[in-house]
């Protein structure tokens, strides 16, 4: 019986030697990246959903509830041709821009006073916990009274949008600098300033990126919003307040043009500058998958 | 920066010299003493190794050789001089794979430090490329650190601080991270490193094998707080002679004298069948 639970003894053997020296069998690895059909994959949901969206208009069957996408595909590019729209979307971008920007700027500023003392990070996690949660666009009553209609108004609730999310994820990804990458750069000799741009800033990087993805995300609907409670700046009115004009004008199209030109351009931001800043350094630097 | 001297004919002084160092450091539970009045003297080209079991303050008094933490009480010399803070005289090799900057390839990490320091582009260049191709990684220049396996790591990691001709490498618990079978060759390379080239080095580690193998003088620690318990010679041993019997008795000693002997010592291990005094 106890036969059973002894395994059998087995001849030994060695292998011949390959002539493959073991540096060589380490070559870097050629990564052989897999091929399929699996982009189409997202083109082809989103073209079932455009059929499903035409189906359901023709079953409506009521241009002013529910134009078709062809419909609106035709509103967007008379739209785009007669450059109506263009207009409209660059003042949009060029007061998200500034509006960014400026967030960017402060947000580093806060960023930078909540990593270099105690009484700063406190003060930094006290004021982002408190504003983090407060939606931007409700701020907006207030900036009008503080700066009345106009650009002003705007700079400010764009500001605040971006401002504490940004700050939260960047000082949040200081902190997380591993402790020996901070000895290896005081080790190198590397102090204030370069120990800040060579180390620390690189090191943090994969959380500012996200952090400035979630900022910009912010900044984009809050402007949108913004737009749709008074659209025009000194005569020029933004993309929100085009889809809110033509909502009045019950041209139900074009506010379905409207909003599919704020959805292309969320994306086409995320994908072009975002995805491809993170390729380059992050992913490239296997720091983020 | 210091060159090394190939030959020292006189009875040299000592390139560091640690004297009755007494290191403190702030944790939860308030201040806790690392190491207790230690002194040693290390000499150009040794190959000095401080062994203890864990919290016998060997890592701590590596960090305080290397500039980042300032005694209590007693003094750290290099070449004569107080060592007041981190320099580039003194490359740490850390257990840690994250002391590679992501971010850099293979190569502009071993360029990094030389850099920063102020040797012209064109000089690390080739000092970058010679140290790679000595630690058999001039294949791998180009790759990033997340592509590497953690012996590959750790050798760039030494690379990057021999490139930098420290006055003395430090290296803390460098092979540690690594598999039982890399940290042998890792040993066998540092080793042949060393035959070649000959520079100072000060080693951490927690292996009496590793101890008896890398270094050619122990400084054994005895934990909470770090005293000198003794310190060995270790010269007549390498790799080669890890199972006779004179490394067996050496490794028996040593243990005899961190665990055996010390009734009050907290740490309980499978001891081999040797006997107590």
């Amino acid at each position: 019986m106890n036969a059973v639970h002894e395994p059998p003894i087995r001849p030994e053997y060695v292998a011949p030697q390959r002539t493959v020296a073991p540096a060589a069998a380490s070559a870097a690895p050629q990564a052989r990246p897999v091929r399929r059909l699996d982009w189409l994959n997202k083109p082809a949901i989103l073209l079932a959903l455009v059929i499903l969206w035409e189906l359901l208009a023709r079953w409506v069957d009521n241009d002013l509830l529910l134009p078709g996408a062809l419909q609106t595909a035709r509103a967007f590019i008379d739209g785009i041709a007669s450059g109506e729209l263009i207009g409209y979307v660059t003042v949009s971008l060029a007061i998200l821009v500034q509006g960014f920007l400026l967030g960017v700027a402060i947000a580093f500023l806060l960023t930078w006073l909540a990593v270099s003392n105690r009484f700063g990070r406190e003060l930094i996690d006290t004021l982002t916990s408190m504003f983090n949660p407060l939606p931007a666009i409700a701020l907006l009553p207030l900036a009008l009274l503080w700066f009345g209609l106009g650009k002003g108004s705007l700079l400010m609730v764009l500001v605040h949008s971006v401002v504490w999310p940004l700050t939260l994820n960047a000082s949040a990804g200081f902190r997380a600098v591993p402790e020996t990458l901070r000895m290896a750069g005081r080790n190198y000799g590397l102090g204030g300033l370069r120990m800040v741009l060579q180390i620390l800033v690189p090191a943090a990087l994969p959380s500012i990126l996200s952090g400035l993805k979630i900022g910009w995300a912010f900044a984009w609907r809050t402007l949108i919003a913004a737009e749709l409670v008074f659209g025009s700046t000194s005569g020029q009115g933004g993309l929100g307040w085009y889809i809110f004009q033509n909502r009045n004008e019950l041209f139900t199209d074009k506010v379905f043009a409207g909003l599919a030109t704020v959805i292309l351009i969320g994306l086409a931001i995320e994908r072009c500058v975002f995805q491809t800043l993170e390729r380059v350094t992050v992913r490239r630097w296997g720091m983020q998958r | 920066m210091r060159a090394i001297a190939p030959f020292n004919l006189v009875p040299p002084e000592p390139l560091l010299r640690a004297q009755h160092v007494t290191l403190e450091y702030a944790s939860e539970r308030g201040v806790v003493r690392a190491t207790d009045d230690v002194s040693f003297d290390v000499y150009r080209g040794d190959r000095f190794v401080l062994l203890g079991p864990s919290g016998c303050g060997k890592s701590t008094l590596l960090k305080a050789i290397g500039g980042f933490i300032a005694p209590r009480a007693g003094s750290l010399h290099l070449g004569g001089k107080p060592i007041t803070g981190p320099g580039p005289d003194r490359i740490v090799v850390f257990q840690e794979f994250d002391q590679l900057p992501p971010w850099k390839t293979v190569k502009q990490n071993v360029l990094f430090p030389m850099l920063a320091g102020g040797v012209a582009r064109a000089e690390a260049d080739v000092r970058a490329r010679h140290w790679l191709g000595k630690v058999g990684l001039a294949r791998f220049a180009d790759a990033y650190p997340h592509t590497l396996s953690g012996g590959m790591k750790a050798r760039v990691a030494i690379a990057r601080a021999l490139a930098m001709q420290p006055a003395v490498l430090l290296m803390d618990e460098p092979f540690a991270a690594l598999d039982a079978l890399t940290r042998r060759s890792m040993q066998e390379e540092l080793q042949a490193l060393w035959d070649e080239i000959g520079f100072t080095m000060l080693f951490v580690t927690h292996s009496i094998e590793e101890a008896l193998v890398v270094g050619n003088r122990i400084l054994l620690l005895s934990p909470h707080p770090g005293r000198v318990r003794a310190e060995l010679n270790s010269h007549q041993f390498s790799l080669a002679s890890a199972g006779r019997h004179e490394f067996q008795a050496a490794t028996q000693r040593i243990h005899a004298l961190l665990f055996g002997a010390d009734a009050e010592a907290p740490v309980v291990q499978a001891q081999p069948a040797q006997v107590q005094p």
